[in-house]
């Protein structure tokens, strides 16, 4: 019993984290019609930003300057990168961000070195749950991801500026001749995304404390992934696959107790899925009218 | 206030070798109903495009209410008073009739809201969103399409999706509504009950309207003057009556 609640509450807060990177990629592909593969590495540099900034011993403030770093690097790669392949074919629009990824990367490495930092955040210790010692952090973790989720989704349905980032979505020809400004829009969604990321940088480094410049690779894709198996562009999906794929994690890293495995069983199931239902758990079927 | 509402002077765009359109001078007058007609291909939604400045001219420039609008962003465009529906409907399929409606209205000043405000759902956020609600409800009913407010835009039946198209362009507050063959796929009872629903909205909204269509029976009872276009180029231009008798308007249309 007590295994079982660990189990399930660590992959809940390890699928929080998923969530809240896969809410970047899921909200950037719904709105500018693109996948963000530098949006994993905008967690690292979230972790780094709270690495430097730990010399200041200030927690609230490290979380503080990370959030405005990425957001300031998300709209930047936005303008800078994406922006003018706005209307280029999607694989040119790809590639660059395949290339912006590897940059961040190698920026990283050049400047903080290959080896791994060390970071302690802040201690939250443990506390006694159901009968098994649970990591305060995990449960930070999770609360701290369902208050965003449902600020998000309330954001998103209920107010002025979600409203036009559905329009957006749904047709982004329409939207600007209803006089909505696309690529503030768009601006608007790399900015959210990446403030998540950079929360998602910080719950990492409560879980794990070391930043290297690859971190954000796996947990990137990971995020994807979980992306894709709620059904890439929509923010519940996101949510959902990125519990799923938390739980999921947890539970087959308590049974092989091997870390490969566990990666190996969770890409298996992203194939499963995806061979029944290729648009993903809640994934939009586009309807083709004959 | 300009003498005329919409004036293009040689409006002109060339795609490659091809001219899509050029020399383009139509003149329209506020408050007029306005319709483009010709064959298909003529050009008639190139124009459209143009005035959206989806398109940029490569020659001639045009304005609105006296002011020049080439070279703005299409969602510029729109804020300054130009909306527009579409040949083949385009609307937010997956919204229902109800906030397609309200994204017209994104940018009403009385409807603005700070996202701080949203954010911490202050009362100003509620008031706010229910007032935008009413007046697309009120802009809806002009269109009898208040009962279906609540279903998904694509469930509607095409001339219902078609006349909310008209009632989302007219959401933006626009000073001319341009609208591109709106009787398309419409039975004549539609037709009819479309017609009358324009008149109503030149009448009560003081509304210029630039119409496309191909239909002549719903030209010829709507419009105050007409443009005809033929590959690209004005072929007659005039009110609606002498327009739809020249002899060169026929041939073109009917062939010979």
């Amino acid at each position: 019993m007590e295994v079982i609640v660990s189990t399930l509450i660590n992959g809940l807060s390890l699928g929080g984290i998923y969530a809240m990177i896969a809410l970047g990629y899921t909200m950037v592909y719904g709105i500018a019609k693109m996948l963000n593969f530098a949006h994993g590495d905008i967690i690292m540099v979230g972790g780094y930003t709270i690495f430097v900034a730990m010399a200041a011993n200030n927690p609230l403030l490290a979380v503080l300057a990370a959030i405005i770093v990425c957001v300031v690097l998300g709209v930047t790669i936005e303008k800078v990168a994406y922006r003018p392949l706005r209307g280029a074919s999607p694989l040119a629009v790809l590639i660059t961000a395949i290339g912006v990824s590897y940059l961040l990367q190698s920026l990283a490495q050049i400047v903080f070195g290959s080896a791994p930092k060390m970071v302690t955040v802040y201690e939250f210790g443990s506390v006694e749950f159901l009968g098994t010692t649970m990591q305060v952090s995990s449960l930070v973790t999770l609360a701290v991801t369902v208050v965003v989720m449902t600020v998000l989704t309330l954001f998103v349905k209920c107010t002025r500026l979600g409203r036009a980032m559905i329009a957006v979505s749904e047709d982004r020809d329409a939207a600007q001749l209803m006089g909505i400004n696309v690529n503030g829009i768009i601006t608007i969604t790399f900015a959210i995304g990446s403030s998540l990321a950079a929360l998602a940088g910080l719950f990492y480094l409560l879980k794990a404390p070391n930043v290297s410049f690859t971190m954000g690779a796996m947990p990137g894709i990971k995020a994807f992934t979980a992306a894709v198996i709620g059904g890439i562009g929509s923010i519940p999906g996101a949510m959902l696959g990125g519990i799923l794929l938390g739980v999921v994690e947890s539970i087959s890293y308590k049974i092989t107790a091997i870390a490969p495995y566990t990666d190996a069983i969770e890409f298996s199931i992203l194939i499963l899925i995806l061979l029944v239902k290729p648009t993903g758990f809640l994934g939009k079927k586009r309807r083709e009218k004959v | 206030m300009a003498e005329y509402m919409l004036e293009t002077k040689n409006l002109g765009i060339s795609f490659g070798g091809l001219k899509a359109a050029q020399d383009v001078n139509i003149r329209i007058k506020k408050n007029q109903l306005y319709g483009l007609i010709g064959p298909n291909g003529a050009g008639k939604t190139t124009i459209f495009n143009l005035l959206t400045c989806i398109y940029k001219p490569t020659t001639g420039t045009f304005y609105l209410d006296g002011e020049e609008m080439v070279g703005l962003a299409p969602h510029k465009i729109n804020q300054k008073g130009i909306a527009r529906t579409f040949q083949n409907i385009r609307l937010f399929n997956n919204m229902t009739v109800v906030r397609n409606v309200m994204v017209g209205l994104h940018n009403c000043p009385e409807y603005k809201c700070s996202v701080l405000e949203s954010f911490l759902r202050l009362p100003r956020h509620f008031k706010v969103e229910k007032e935008m609600r009413e007046k697309a409800k009120e802009l809806l009913r002009i269109f009898g399409l208040e009962e279906e407010r609540n279903n998904l835009a694509c469930n509607l039946p095409y001339g219902k999706q078609r006349k909310l198209e008209i009632a989302r362009a007219l959401a933006t507050n626009p000073k001319i509504l341009l609208l591109d063959e709106p009787a398309a796929g419409m039975n004549p009872n539609e037709t009819e009950d479309l017609a009358q629903t324009i008149r109503f909205i030149r009448d009560n909204f003081d509304m210029t309207i630039l119409l496309i269509e191909h239909d002549m029976r719903f030209v010829s009872e709507l419009c105050d003057e007409l443009t005809v276009l033929s590959f690209g180029t004005v072929l007659a231009q005039g009110d609606t009556k002498t327009v739809l008798q020249d002899p060169e308007v026929i041939k073109a249309y009917i062939g010979g």
